[in-house]
């Protein structure tokens, strides 16, 4: 991941006055940023309403857990791998929506996406009978396709194309709009697993090792479709017109990218519930870090992504301590401010 | 649909005899949408009362109204779906008077209070009081109050940057609604038992276990802020005109805006503490009752018997149509939604405000 792209002339491609930053400065980051995230993962295993020992934790995890507090630990080691992942896979997602669309207030969660996966597998399960992890995580990819590319197609309805503004109220109502029939569906069938709660916030606590093996394979093939095209989404900022004239199948490169960000944060949202903020946050802070190259910006928004819910996870068990909070409650209490923070630096034109 | 009265030019009319021909004509309109929808109020109301797990034929309703002793419907009529239909009507009379109010001021459908998180923080504070601090009757309305002006003052400066852009309004308040709504399920977690009528309650709105402790702040405040609103209603579709021609007409922007906003989160916050954030019923009656009555008349009595009728049908029908029974947040909220898309559509394509 580190050795990817090489130094030489990075395309510096943001109209923006767009510093180069060294590769070692980048290195650096991503250093501190792996760092970060081993320690987040450390503290996610070790914290937790019980306290637990350190021996405990390395007795866990060499397997056979014994007695309460490693039976603990062997439970939130599942819980931390899937909240790297998910996390990973909304933090490369939010990069990718936002390159594809050129639009700072990209996120699956505010679009509407993570909800359109949500209802989606709320609807399998409750009209036909859905049962295997697999096929949830098909028919919330199903889902969150769909749901991408009508609120992109409301947004870009008229003159003007698509503004930002124009597209996060698309999302905020497409989002609106199926969370009340997640609601209509859920309610009157207490059988379905977790019941209406979580389907509604998006929370890690659920995940086991069976349901991670389930979603990885399609986080690993976003998560290539994603890279491969960052070179793409790099040209795709200067313009359509400008990339196509530097040789990029613009239509092409959208789609295969679009497929990768809806596939990321479909499969993440199959197994967690809808989380949002975490793709519109992470990219716009691995942006400040390393600027505005995707080949850069993908790998990055990655851990930080994953550090970020993991983060927001271990904050969200010690916070509410003996109970939980769920970590789609934690995310927006971090990343609605954020959010507005955009909004405020944006040069807003009337719609 | 609405279509502008074009004013056919009669034979010899003078353009003066032709304005006020057009304004009789939109006046007669806006009395007759008004007795319409007040009749229907009636009938839906009486239905409500009539029809549930038991039906009550309408002697026996009348006869508890009345205040007779009738055995069975005493309490089923009396008790439970009474004080139930009285505070649906109460809650959507508020919000759609809030609703409009808003929408009209800032001259934006889309800035209706419950997209733009005023109902959120009325709605986070009140879970707050009551669940939490334990609180009880006014005290929960005076929180909510509190609440829902703080959201406002919150967001008006958030999105004031050289001027308030409406758009940016709504966006910044959509941020905070988000924020509120994390904010209201921190609480209900936090309270240990996660009690699912609680939390449909105050995050999308439920009018189960209504009682008339609880319809009654509400009334009061309908009393007091809706003549206040009725009293400004000239003024604030003036100010529709843009501020300087406004105030070249005499008149006083600022203060009118000031009573506005107070009266209109008040009625929002105290109907939010009773029953919730009844999702998209604020947003909605505004712009229904601006097609049934057509342009150029005040909106405020239409949208709220709009209002009424939304809540009180949505509450029928999600307790006694569907399988299930649905707190009525969660019909109006797929009802309202489509609704909400639509215009977005609709203001894209027009390219115009919205």
């Amino acid at each position: 991941m580190t050795t990817q792209a090489p130094p030489q002339a990075p395309t510096s491609p943001a109209p923006t006055a767009h510093r180069r930053r060294s590769a070692r400065a980048r290195a650096g980051w991503l250093a501190a940023l792996a760092l970060l995230l081993a320690l987040l993962m450390a503290a996610s295993v070790a914290i937790g309403s019980r306290d637990v020992g350190l021996d405990d934790v390395l007795a866990a995890f060499a397997g056979s857990p014994e007695g309460f507090d490693q039976a603990a630990v062997a439970k939130r080691i599942p819980r931390t791998l899937l909240a790297v992942l998910a996390g990973a896979a909304l933090g490369v997602s939010g990069a990718a929506m936002q390159g594809v669309t050129r639009n700072p207030l990209a996120d699956p969660g505010i679009l509407g996406v993570n909800t359109g996966a949500t209802l989606a597998v709320v609807v399998g399960i409750a009209f036909f009978g859905l049962t295997s992890a697999t096929s949830f995580v098909w028919v919330a990819i199903a889902g969150a396709a769909a749901t991408a590319l009508a609120v992109y197609t409301i947004g870009s309805l008229g003159h003007g194309g698509t503004t930002p503004l124009k597209l996060a109220l698309a999302g905020a109502a497409t989002g609106a709009a199926l969370s009340s029939l997640v609601t209509a569906v859920v309610l009157p069938r207490g059988d379905i697993a977790g019941g209406v709660r979580s389907w509604q916030i998006g929370g890690v606590g659920g995940g086991t090792f069976a349901s991670i093996e389930q979603v990885l394979p399609f986080l690993v093939a976003g998560f290539a479709l994603c890279l491969l095209t960052a070179r793409g989404l790099d040209s795709l900022a200067l313009g359509d017109e400008l990339a196509a004239g530097l040789g990029e199948r613009v239509a092409a490169m959208r789609a295969v990218a679009s497929l990768g960000a809806v596939v990321l944060c479909g499969a993440a949202t199959a197994v967690t519930g809808p989380i949002a903020f975490v793709g519109l946050v992470v990219p716009h802070a691995c942006r400040l870090m390393i600027g505005v190259d995707h080949r850069w910006l993908i790998p990055f928004s990655a851990i930080a992504g994953a550090a970020l819910l993991t983060a927001s996870d271990v904050i969200g068990r010690v916070v509410a301590r003996p109970a939980e909070l769920d970590v789609g409650i934690v995310t927006a209490l971090v990343g609605a401010p954020f959010f507005i923070m955009i909004v405020r630096r944006q040069k807003v034109r009337a719609l | 649909m609405s279509v502008l009265a074009p004013a056919r030019p009669t034979r010899g009319a003078t353009t003066a005899a032709r304005v006020a021909e057009a304004r009789r004509r939109r006046t007669a309109r806006r009395r007759a949408v008004v007795v319409v929808l007040l009749a229907l109020l009636v009938l839906v109301y009486a239905a409500s009362l009539m029809v549930g797990h038991t039906f009550y034929s309408p002697s026996e309703v009348l006869a508890v109204v009345l205040g007779q002793d009738a055995p069975g419907a005493s309490f089923t009529v009396g008790r439970l779906r009474l004080p139930r239909a009285s505070l649906a009507v109460l809650v959507g009379c508020c919000f759609g008077l809030g609703g409009v109010t808003f929408q009209t001021m800032l001259r934006n459908p889309l800035a209706s209070p419950d997209i733009i998180g005023i109902s959120a923080g009325a709605s986070a504070a009140a879970a707050f009081a009551i669940v939490t601090l334990s609180l009880t009757g006014a005290q929960v309305s005076a929180v909510a109050i509190a609440a829902g002006l703080a959201v406002a003052v919150v967001i008006y400066l958030l999105s004031y940057r050289g001027g308030v852009a409406g758009t940016r309004l709504i966006l910044i308040g959509i941020g905070v609604a988000a924020m509120l709504d994390s904010l209201t399920s921190y609480v209900l977690s936090r309270a240990a038992q996660w009690d699912l009528q609680e939390v449909m309650r105050w995050l999308t709105g439920s009018l189960n276990g209504a009682s008339w402790p609880q319809a009654l702040p509400v009334l009061a405040a309908l009393a007091v802020l809706g003549p206040l609103l009725l009293l400004t209603s000239r003024d604030l579709s003036v100010t529709q005109l843009g501020d300087d021609a406004a105030s070249a007409l005499g008149v006083r922007v600022d203060r009118t805006r000031l009573v506005v906003i107070v009266a209109a989160v008040g009625l929002i916050s105290f109907a939010t503490a009773a029953a919730g954030p009844i999702a998209f019923v604020a947003f909605l009656s505004g712009p229904i009752a601006a097609r049934l009555v057509g342009p150029g008349a005040s909106l405020l009595v239409p949208s709220a018997l709009v209002g009424a009728l939304l809540v009180l049908s949505a509450d029928f029908v999600g307790q006694n149509l569907a399988g299930t029974r649905f707190p009525v947040g969660v019909v109006t909220g797929v009802l309202g939604a489509p609704y909400l898309i639509y215009l977005i559509v609709r203001t894209n394509r027009s390219g115009g405000s919205l």
